[in-house]
């Protein structure tokens, strides 16, 4: 029994909270590579507040001998840098956390939370190595010295990331963070918590966030065309493109608005670039009209949205997953699209080029659809892992007499690009032609609508399945979508129910043939989603008939944690809760 | 004059009389004079009577959404800097519902030609109060008259930093052919605001108005800035032809870091996976 942990400890939680500008990410940075380098996985998750200073935002790392991709409420350890830590935090607290707190810079909060409180004199320690700056610095020394996991490569991290400054900043650092993990060596009495678990140096060192996932399988799929205005949570993508515009090859524009976004992608795709745009659900609105002249004009445009709760403005930087009814319903007229909602670091990497692959095949918008929580989390995985899918083919020369919208079966017309071939190459926003012209002819409208929604046959034919987790022989099946797969996988794992599966689903439109009878199969189905009134379980309803008996909705604009996952799940099993 | 821009055999929706059919004359013999073929250009337009163009002349078209034919021809241009591309577009469509698009476009001076067939009204409406339509203009929505000031795009234009700005008259075939070709030689953002009669429902500003109304420029000196902003103020009679012609600087596609190491255009390029490999490595470290 290592003080003050009771009992076996398998993983550790531990949560940094304080005022934006206190240097809280660069410690979660920094945590979490030196806890990968020593052969350890970790998972982080940030929660902030919409504002560049002051408030009180934390962030979670959750370290394990084992994959940790979800969110926990669990806090075994706290570090509070700053006073008013908020509700959301306190309420996690329980009598075996252990909280770190300077007395004379929390005046008194959080003594009395319930827990054992260790003060610890961080301002202090801070201005003997340099400044009151290096608080951060002494409280992850405080964290490696009570992991165990030594100073040598956070020296290291100090050296590379601030070499170069001046003052001497880098060795000021190792100074603070070397005096924290005496204080954390002490609490523990030596034994660091990782010192009983089995390292594994071969575990995943890449560590990479929702929102570099989908970047980065963006860049895989070779799109080489993303506008945006900024928006959270979706600036992210932006940001990645435009740090990387030379090396990705791509021309990266922050716009005047979204319609100009949108727009511009269409206009970029007609010409034969593989564009993105990146948005959240206001923007998304915005792009309503672009994205149904997509759909006419059939140019591949792949639309990435970020969720955060609405109506309008909403909550900026929380989460939510309640756009999918957007996405799925969002530009006027009928048009085909495929809609993925990653629920794992792999799957956006691979879905972001799916959503490329099909767009360019079908012709026609595909959207990836994140939220604020996905893009802020990361952890660790193997890039051995990464699927990397068949890179587009070059784009074929037009012959004389081409013609854009050339009937074929699959509905998809050989695409051809204005400069590239001795065709003329149109595209039109009105009902046209084979060639793009606009004509008011009702058979050639009947004709052309036909053949551009045959394309969602194709789609559905290469639908992906929903993966299924659990028994087999199930009679009570869980279903959710995106990113909260992760979360209610380790819920059931904890809940170990015998007859229970979880079915979770990446691609949420068009459906795959499977749905229909998996649901069929299920005595009592639970649509557990981010949203107050169970969006996917309406669309399944309507594709299936099936309707679900029992509903487990978060939509107050925080994640689900595994543990509230595994609370309401039982309780609907119960049947004290969540029946519709 | 035949050009190869011609598209024959086609039903033009335009009423008689109408301006944009001596526009559409205009565009094609400047171009066919510039030596440029149907496969070199790219029209691109909005909706309104005016961004029915591409649809009648032969050459490479995208006749997108009202008000956004600038972020598509912007997006066109920056995909493949080898095509000629010119938006066109009726002053509602322009100046109004892609309002926003005009101001951006202009800072960001992509080496396109935007050509306004500005006729003062909507046209495929019926017969509305345009942002240039002049105050006090009665239409069955505007029964008191207009009461906004009408938008000047010219004098816009220059302070938001275009490069080259001019004003033609549909009526002068000739004269609008060759403040055109000027334009699209111009290298960088160029607006041509083209004043056109509106048969069908402007009464005020027609052929006989203009004629009265306007007078093209002579001995003018497009590189004197002041004397252009000043040009661009002064009303009835309005000046026509070249007001400003500025020294060119950096287009938005020449400014793309995409353009740094491969001059090829997107459409042409492989995806980079070599780069992923390499950021995916840096992930690990």
């Amino acid at each position: 029994m290592i003080f003050p942990f009771s009992g076996e400890v398998k993983e550790v939680s531990c949560v940094l909270s304080g005022a934006a500008g206190l240097g809280i990410q660069t410690v979660e940075d920094m945590l979490a590579r030196i806890v990968v380098d020593s052969g350890f996985s970790v998972f982080g998750s940030r929660e902030y507040m919409s504002r560049v200073r002051g408030g009180n935002n934390s962030t979670e790392l959750r370290i394990a001998p084992f994959r940790v991709d979800a969110l926990v409420d669990r806090m075994d350890i706290l570090v509070a840098l700053s006073r008013n830590v908020r509700e959301n935090i306190r309420e996690r607290i329980t009598p075996s956390t252990l909280i770190i707190g300077d007395k004379e810079e929390l005046k008194g909060e959080l003594e009395d939370a319930g827990a054992l409180f260790v003060d610890v004199p961080l301002s202090r320690l801070a201005a003997e190595a340099g400044g009151r700056i290096y608080s951060n610095s002494v409280a992850a020394g405080i964290l490696l010295g009570i992991l165990g996991l030594g100073t040598e490569k956070a020296e290291a991290f100090f050296e590379e990331r601030f070499s170069g400054k001046k003052g001497d900043v880098a060795g000021k650092n190792t100074t603070a963070c070397r005096s924290g993990y005496e204080l954390g060596e002490k609490l523990v009495k030596g034994k660091g918590l990782l010192s009983g678990m089995q390292a594994d140096l071969q575990v995943g060192k890449a560590l990479i966030n929702g929102s570099d996932a989908v970047s980065l399988g963006a860049m895989a799929a070779g799109c080489n065309f993303v506008t945006a205005y900024p928006m959270s949570p979706a600036t992210g993508v932006l940001s990645f493109f435009a740090k990387h515009a030379e090396k990705a090859g791509a021309a990266v524009e922050q716009v005047e608005d979204e319609l100009a976004a949108i727009n511009m992608a269409v206009g970029a795709s007609y010409t034969g670039a593989r564009p993105l745009v990146t948005t959240s659900g206001g923007g998304f609105a915005l792009m309503g009209e672009g994205l149904s002249l997509a759909g006419v004009m059939e140019t591949p445009v792949v639309v990435h949205l970020s969720q955060r709760p609405g109506p309008a403005t909403g909550m900026a930087t929380r989460t939510e997953q309640a756009d999918l009814e957007l996405a799925l319903y969002s530009g006027h007229g009928e048009f085909p699209r495929a809609i993925y909602a990653p629920g794992s670091i792999e799957s956006a990497f691979s879905l972001t080029q799916e959503a490329f692959r099909v767009a360019l095949k079908y012709q026609t918008p595909a959207i990836v659809l994140t939220d604020q929580y996905f893009v802020n989390s990361f952890y660790n995985v193997r890039p051995d892992d990464l699927f990397f899918s068949e890179p587009p083919s070059p784009v074929r020369e037009t012959g004389e007499g081409y013609r854009r919208y050339e009937e074929t079966a699959s509905g998809c017309s050989p695409f051809g690009v204005p400069g590239w071939g001795s065709g003329i190459v149109g595209a039109d926003s009105h009902e046209h032609d084979e060639v793009g012209h606009v004509y008011e002819n009702f058979k050639l409208r009947k004709r052309m609508q036909e053949k551009r929604m045959r394309k969602l046959e194709g789609m559905r034919e290469e639908a992906l399945a929903p993966k299924l987790y659990g028994a087999d022989e199930f009679t009570d099946l869980v279903l959710c979508w995106g990113s909260t797969i992760p979360i209610f996988k380790e819920a059931l794992t904890l809940l170990d129910l015998k007859q229970t599966a979880l079915l979770a689903f990446e691609q949420v439109w068009p459906l795959h043939s499977s749905v229909d009878a998996l649901l069929k199969r299920a005595r009592r189905i639970v649509a557990a989603e981010g949203n107050s009134t169970a969006q996917f379980a309406r669309l399944l309803r309507a594709q299936t008939g099936v309707a679900a008996t029992d509903t487990v909705l978060k939509y107050n604009g925080l994640q689900f944690s595994v543990e509230e996952a595994a609370r309401r799940l039982s309780e609907v099993f119960s049947g004290t809760g969540g029946r519709s | 004059m035949g050009t190869s821009f011609d598209l024959p055999g086609i039903e033009i929706s335009w009423c008689p009389g109408c301006g944009d059919f001596k526009i559409l004359d205009s565009i094609k013999q400047a171009l066919e004079e510039l030596g440029l073929s149907p496969l070199d250009v790219v029209v691109v337009s909005g909706i309104g009577q005016a961004a029915k163009t591409p649809h009648y002349m032969k050459s490479h078209f995208f006749n997108g959404l009202h008000g956004r034919a600038l972020p598509n021809a912007t997006a066109i241009k920056a995909a493949n800097p080898s095509l000629e591309v010119v938006a066109v577009g009726g002053d509602g469509d322009m100046y109004g519902e892609g309002g926003n698009h005009f101001l951006h476009t202009i800072r960001r001076n992509p080496g396109i030609t935007n050509l306004v067939f500005n006729n003062m009204v909507y046209g495929l409406t019926k017969g509305q109060a345009s942002p240039t339509s002049p105050r006090g203009f009665r239409t069955s929505v505007q029964v008191d008259g207009v009461h906004a000031q009408p938008f000047n795009p010219l004098a816009t234009a220059l302070v938001q930093g275009a490069g080259f700005v001019a004003r033609a008259y549909a009526g002068d075939v000739e004269k609008t052919k060759d403040v055109i070709k000027e334009a699209v030689q111009y290298k960088g953002y160029a607006l041509v605001d083209i004043f056109q009669p509106c048969v069908s429902f402007n009464s005020v500003n027609t052929y006989a108005w203009f004629k009265e109304n306007t007078y093209w420029l002579d001995g003018h000196d497009p590189s004197d800035f002041s004397k252009a902003l000043s040009l661009a103020l002064s009303e009835e009679p309005f000046p026509l032809g070249v007001l400003f012609r500025g020294e060119e600087r950096m287009t938005f596609e020449g400014s793309l870091a995409a353009y740094r190491n491969d001059k090829n255009p997107l459409f042409r390029r492989a995806a980079p996976r070599e780069a992923v490999k390499k950021l995916l490595d840096g992930m690990c470290r």
